[in-house]
């Protein structure tokens, strides 16, 4: 069954091609159904290759599958392969099982859109993307998903192209995307130079054995750390993920919050054993990079007032948590905390979304309020997710979180102050939304200035197709931590650590590395902490927002994310735009010169020769005749030849 | 026995007569290629000029006894007979289209 893993993407992929050659004769839910079989097809496949490798003894719980020698190229062999080990199907189940999710209440939230099957042709086309991605044996295949990924990413943000907003982050989601991508490239080039092979097992296999050096390992671990930053929104890449807000709620919550953006924390895993080969400060690289992303965006979340953007915020922030475990040796820790991300994160985009439907298209939260009376489905459902994102036990983002949170003070007291922060902040903004969502007074009933008028119109609960997506996810947040429960509080041991256990034949750094550690031994006391952090930034938002007891506090360099992008503008609005002038400079007149100098040399030289040709055939005759009796006399009287 | 007999007057003649006879013919049609404009007695100059060079040949193969010379002799004769073919064909065309027509006067060719 293992052997079928390429039916994975086969099925998406079948999809796509459909949609792409008869989308438009589909009448409209049936293209969105259509998409979503393919989606839950494909997961079926997964999930029979995951009970194929749990079947098997753990040291063959690894299959590659060569479909055809796709590069060969001298020493540079390139095949299509796909590579079904735990990793790779545990990222497949849940992207390919979420992604379904998505995809039905999609049917739902584009209903009525002119470009309804297109909208599903690039789901699908992203869904095979992200599984090759995922799926990949090499570098090069990742790299395909993950140039596809972005591409759908880019396509569906600029959904609605008409609008320019959503035109310019499409644009702007690509070209930083861009950047991060070149470190992937360069990543490739030098494991080819070093190892040879671009495939993991040849690279995770050098770095075993040891024949990898440090520095090559360090310098192939940043690039790659380079392209988790662009595609994961990390520090100071991140700046596309709020714009990409632009697009279709169920793109946010499939692309950019439960999949695709978990690609280079994903890609970081994979490579784990050259991150161990690297020096030490690459792994602490890593962490810093993802605690202060954690840490700056949760603050910029505090002040959004758009429904999208504090989530927008907010997953980069709980990215950053994910590189602050991948930088702390918590491997596993990072992947536990992207399957309950995914599912807390996709459940709270798609409550969004509902909330948005519901209200005729009304994003800014300060014009909600007591919802949750019109809308007692989603507010519910919404609950429950907010819940496991500010980490209230025992949902499943207090388990994840923690577990990270506990290897980080293994590795570094600052980096664990940071995570705490940032919990404690989590926790506050995203009570604040709920409150301002879902509870207080409707702000909703005089029609807003600059809206087009509703007129007295009332919120309702969105269609069953909607919520059923939202009820199914918001059972999974909550109990979604049963995967890779810790060891406290006597749960029986066989229940525990069961994702750890799964990934070890991948991952082989495990809690057991950090038993001793003064962290492992206080456990209960961090336990303490994070549930009391949890617990008082929601009193806080509680206080703020409902009760109105303290002032809220939303300092204008919060909202506007410190003025990142502003800064970003300035720079390259000035000296930016100085430097290519400059090198435009250079172009025209140095190298444009040299050429059209060759040019006007040889025009020059040709118009005085060609004076010579009169056209007179005898003065001709009469040249050659010179120029022989010359070359004879050449010949006979100097080189002496006769 | 005429052949032999013509055979031995070739040879009995000194080849210097030949090669002085040749040189002469060379240097009118020379001569003649650069003082005449009228395109039909500059080829006629040239073709002379090719004849001395066979000339040449014929005499120095005979006397040297190398065949090779001979041999010479036919590819300049084709090869004139190819530019008779070409360049005649050429002439007519330039001649029946402006008559009267020097070589000088097709300069304004060159273009």
């Amino acid at each position: 069954m293992a052997d079928l893993v390429w039916l994975i993407p086969a099925f998406p992929l079948f999809g796509f091609l459909t949609l792409l050659l008869l989308g438009r004769r589909f009448s409209e839910p049936l293209a969105g159904y259509f998409a979503t079989a393919m989606v839950f097809v494909s997961w079926i496949v997964a999930v029979a290759v995951y009970f194929d490798l749990v079947a098997k003894p753990e040291e063959e719980r690894s299959v590659t599958v060569t479909l055809f020698s796709w590069l060969p190229v001298g020493d540079l062999q390139i095949d299509m392969a796909f590579l079904a080990d735990p990793l790779s199907i545990t990222m497949c189940l849940f992207v390919l099982g979420i992604g379904g999710l998505i995809h039905l209440f999609a049917v739902g939230y584009m209903h009525g859109d002119p470009k309804f099957s297109k909208f599903f042709l690039y789901l699908s086309l992203f869904i095979f993307s992200m599984t090759l991605l995922v799926l990949g044996e090499n570098l090069l295949v990742t790299f395909l998903g993950w140039e596809g990924v972005g591409t759908c990413s880019y396509l569906l943000i600029s959904f609605w192209h008409t609008r320019e907003s959503a035109a310019t982050a499409g644009k702007k989601a690509f070209i930083t995307n861009r950047v991060g991508d070149f470190g992937v490239m360069l990543a490739m080039f030098l494991a080819f130079e070093s190892v040879g092979s671009v495939s993991y097992s040849a690279l995770n296999g050098s770095a075993v054995a040891g024949t990898l050096s440090a520095a090559t390992a360090s310098a192939i671990a940043m690039l790659l750390l380079l392209g988790a930053t662009g595609k994961s929104a990390q520090l100071p890449l991140y700046v596309w993920l709020p714009d990409a807000m632009e697009g279709p709620t169920p793109v946010s919550a499939l692309i950019h919050a439960a999949t695709m953006v978990t690609g280079g924390v994903f890609l970081l895993v994979r490579i784990n054993p050259v991150i161990t080969v690297a020096a030490d400060w690459v792994p602490m690289s890593i962490a810093w990079v993802g605690g202060i992303t954690a840490l700056f965006a949760a603050t910029i979340a505090v002040a959004q007032n758009d429904i999208k953007k504090v989530l927008a915020y907010s997953t980069v922030s709980q990215i950053g948590f994910m590189m602050l475990a991948v930088g702390t040796g918590a491997y596993v820790a990072a992947i536990f905390h992207m399957i309950t991300h995914a599912m807390f994160k996709a459940l709270l985009f798609l409550g969004s979304g509902s909330v948005i439907h519901g209200m005729h298209d009304e994003q800014d939260m300060r014009k909600m309020g007591a919802l949750r009376k019109f809308m007692p489905i989603t507010a519910a459902t919404f609950i429950v997710g907010w819940l496991a994102i500010a980490g209230v036990p025992p949902f499943s983002g207090f388990f994840s979180k923690d577990e990270i949170l506990l290897f980080t003070l293994a590795e570094s007291v600052p980096l664990y102050v940071i995570g705490i922060t940032t919990a404690l902040l989590t926790a506050f903004y995203m009570t604040r939304q709920v409150m301002m969502v879902f509870f207080g007074e409707a702000r909703w009933k005089d029609p807003a200035e600059g809206q087009e008028a509703h007129g007295d119109f009332k919120p309702h609960e969105s269609p069953a197709i909607m919520w059923f997506p939202l009820v199914v996810l918001a059972g999974l947040a909550a109990i979604g931590g049963i995967i890779n429960l810790p060891g406290l509080f006597g749960i029986p041991s066989g229940g525990t650590h069961r994702l750890e256990e799964w990934l070890h034949p991948v991952i082989a750094f495990g809690e057991a590395d950090i038993k001793g550690t003064f962290a492992y031994d206080n456990k209960y006391v961090l336990v303490a902490i994070a549930v009391a952090c949890a617990v008082g930034g929601i009193a806080l938002g509680w206080l703020v927002y409902l009760k109105n007891r303290l002032k809220p506090i939303e300092p204008v360099v919060f909202a506007r994310g410190w003025y990142y992008d502003t800064a970003i503008s300035w720079f390259m609005g000035n000296p930016g735009r100085e430097v290519a002038q400059g090198v435009a400079d250079f172009d025209a007149n140095v190298v444009d010169g040299a050429v059209r100098g060759v040019a006007t040399a040889v025009r020059a030289t040709a118009s005085e020769t060609r004076k010579a040709q009169t056209g007179y055939v005898r003065q001709y005759a009469a040249v050659v005749g010179v120029g022989v009796v010359l070359l004879l006399t050449w010949f006979v009287v100097i080189r002496g030849i006769l | 026995m005429a052949q032999t007999g013509s055979c031995d007057v070739i040879a009995a003649v000194e080849p210097t007569w030949y090669l002085i006879v040749s040189s002469l013919l060379f240097g009118i049609g020379a001569f003649g290629l650069l003082v005449r404009r009228n395109p039909l007695v500059m080829f006629m100059c040239i073709e002379l000029m090719l004849n001395a060079a066979n000339l040449t040949f014929v005499a120095l193969a005979t006397s040297l006894g190398d065949i090779n010379g001979q041999t010479a002799v036919f590819f300049v004769m084709v090869v004139a007979a190819a530019e008779v073919v070409v360049g005649l064909g050429i002439l007519v065309s330039i001649l029946r289209r402006r008559p009267g027509a020097t070589a000088d006067d097709l300069a304004e060719l060159k273009g």
